[in-house]
């Protein structure tokens, strides 16, 4: 009953404001159209936040950095997510969206207002689902660079994002979110925001990046011990955890796709409390283990919090999201200390974005709740419920798939580019760092050019004027 | 007693800085520094304008010890500070008249390196 009055309290509103712009034409504006755009406003503004996370990854990854590397972090972030916009619009939403064949998506290509996708003409409603998608497709290739800090060419940039957001990422978005293949394992794919769809598959290729580059000059000793490559600045780094857990509001809330039934709130809720409860994870699992609380592990802890409850935030009921963060965070802290022994992952997005990826999406097989899974639509109750298996058993194949398709694809990429125009730099620019050998200039120009040649060596023309 | 002072690539230092450790030799200073020889500057672009670096970051060694250890430390810092591109540092040896351990007063060459009873304690 409450929500019936605020849709006619909304709705009236709107009808007082539009009334001006549509007096011309013969019917009023209806309670649906006003519910659609309701709709369309939330997708937008959580679009908006989802885009903001590109922040919080570009100042996670340079806190992380030695300062050597910092301009470099931002010049990153910008080109990846400047062509992969293009290379989205131009095909990469079409393959992900453009129809609901097993494999991939075949109308929507070069999307615009009228154009055919999926048997429709687009529409601005279907403008905010491309727009909102493709920050999805730009969080998955962000993921994928962290990884790759302080070693890699800066053409491997364009030429991956190229690659990944207009095939890899739209290959598994069609499986997973555009009726592809994972609607087809069992009663569908529970993956609501995409914790396999979006996290595994960029931690997957980040993977795949890792083991073509290889370590970082110094990260290991003479006998293979790994030793710390302590990053420049912390708080930039909790900065950007910060960012992305406001962004992962929009990143989860905005999955529901509207307001109907104020769903999108619950979302919301139970998305922070997978947060906190990452974030406990990792205290705790410090505590067991190193007895220092390591900021930049607490942070990860909330990174692998937010990644474990995306697949279940639409699914799960409040009570579970602490518990699948929690364990979220524990993975989080033994998943780094185990692959730092092996694979130089400078800010351990295999662990915080592959590991706790698959935990969340397998989470949904333990926690969906009967009345989410209805509402929804998609798959069964888990475990808990007494679902039995089942669910499990579909949420497993769906990592599978996505783990081996996603690490073939980008493993054929990378190894294009490395024997190509080659994937990594110069011992000797990787000392010297990525700011100075690629892009000609220091991220801190004051820690590595002499005040004195700063400031005196000029033309003497320069006066004080006091 | 000699001061041995060396300017070199930074990633010549913790080799160095290893063999003289299982040499005998723990005691020692560093500092970051910058300077200018036969190596080119660097030269950065800033939104369209150049910026020429002469003066090179490079990290200085100091450290003193007896007369007869100087030959071993100046072979240890060539050793691994040698690349063989231009930049790769100088190599100083000076005298010095007195040493003295601040803690207990105690003077000469004696106080120069470890206690000899201090190797296990870290």
């Amino acid at each position: 009953m409450k929500r019936t009055l605020m849709r006619a309290v909304a709705g009236t509103f709107a009808a007082a404001l539009l009334v001006p712009a549509v007096a011309a034409a013969q019917d009023g504006p209806t309670i649906e159209t006003v519910a659609g755009e309701l709709n369309v406003t939330w997708v937008l503004v959580a679009t908006v936040l989802v885009f903001f996370m590109q922040a919080g990854f570009a100042l996670l990854e340079i806190g992380f950095s030695r300062g050597k590397n910092a301009g470099t972090g931002i010049a990153k972030i910008l080109v990846n997510f400047a062509i992969a916009s293009v290379v989205w619009w131009a095909f990469g939403f079409a393959f992900a969206f453009g129809g609901d064949g097993w494999l991939l998506g075949d109308s929507g290509f070069l999307f615009q207002y009228g154009r055919d996708v999926a048997g429709e003409g687009a529409t601005g409603e279907t403008a905010s689902f491309f727009i909102f998608q493709f920050m999805f497709a730009a969080v998955s290739l962000a993921i994928v660079w962290g990884s790759t800090l302080e070693r890699i060419k800066f053409v491997a940039y364009p030429i991956f994002a190229v690659v990944f957001a207009g095939f890899i990422y739209p290959l598994i978005a069609h499986w997973g979110f555009g009726g592809g293949l994972f609607a087809e394992i069992g009663d569908g794919v529970q993956d609501f925001a995409g914790s396999s769809v979006v996290h595994l598959t960029g931690a997957t290729a980040a993977l795949s990046a890792c083991l073509f580059l290889g370590p970082r000059r110094g990260k290991y000793d003479a006998d293979g011990t790994p030793r710390a490559i302590p990053g420049h600045s912390m708080p930039l780094f909790g900065l950007g955890v910060v960012i992305l857990w406001l962004g992962w509001f929009g990143f989860n809330g905005g999955s529901t796709l509207g307001t109907g039934g104020n769903s999108f709130a619950e979302v919301v809720s139970v998305t922070n409390l997978g947060a906190a409860g990452g974030v406990i994870g990792a205290i705790v699992a410090l505590g067991l283990t190193v007895k220092k609380m390591d900021v930049g592990m607490i942070g990860n802890g909330a990174i692998a919090g937010l990644v474990a409850i995306t697949a279940p935030s639409g699914y799960v009921e409040f009570w579970a999201a602490p518990i699948i963060g929690l364990v979220g965070g524990i993975i989080v802290v033994y998943g780094v200390f185990a692959i730092d022994k092996y694979i130089d992952d400078p800010i351990g997005a295999t662990s915080a974005h592959g590991l706790a990826g698959i935990w969340g999406t397998l989470a949904c097989g333990i926690f969906t709740s009967p009345r989410l899974a209805e509402s929804v639509g998609i798959g069964n109750e888990g475990l808990v419920y007494g679902g039995g298996l089942k669910q499990l058993g579909v949420q497993a194949a769906a990592v599978g798939l996505t783990f081996v398709t996603v690490f073939v694809l980008s493993s054929i990429t990378f190894a294009a580019i490395k024997a190509t125009v080659g994937l990594r730099v110069s011992p000797e620019e990787e000392d010297a760092g990525l700011d100075i050998s690629d892009h000609g200039m220091y991220g801190y120009p004051e820690q590595f050019i002499p005040t004195a040649e700063l400031y005196t060596a000029g033309d003497g023309k320069t006066e004080v004027v006091a | 007693m000699k001061k041995i002072e060396a300017y070199l690539r930074h990633e010549a230092f913790e080799p160095i800085r290893l063999e003289l450790l299982s040499l005998g030799f723990p005691s020692l200073t560093i500092s970051e520094v910058k300077g200018s020889g036969r190596q080119k500057g660097i030269t950065e672009r800033y939104r369209g304008a150049e910026l020429t670096n002469y003066l090179r970051p490079k990290i200085k060694l100091e450290c003193v010890v007896a007369d007869r250890d100087v030959q071993t430390i100046v072979d240890t810092v060539l050793k691994h500070g040698r690349t063989g591109q231009v930049g790769d540092g100088k190599v100083f040896v000076t005298p010095v008249d007195e040493a003295y351990r601040v803690r207990t007063g105690e003077a000469g060459e004696e106080i120069l390196q470890a206690h000899p009873d201090a190797a296990a304690t870290s």
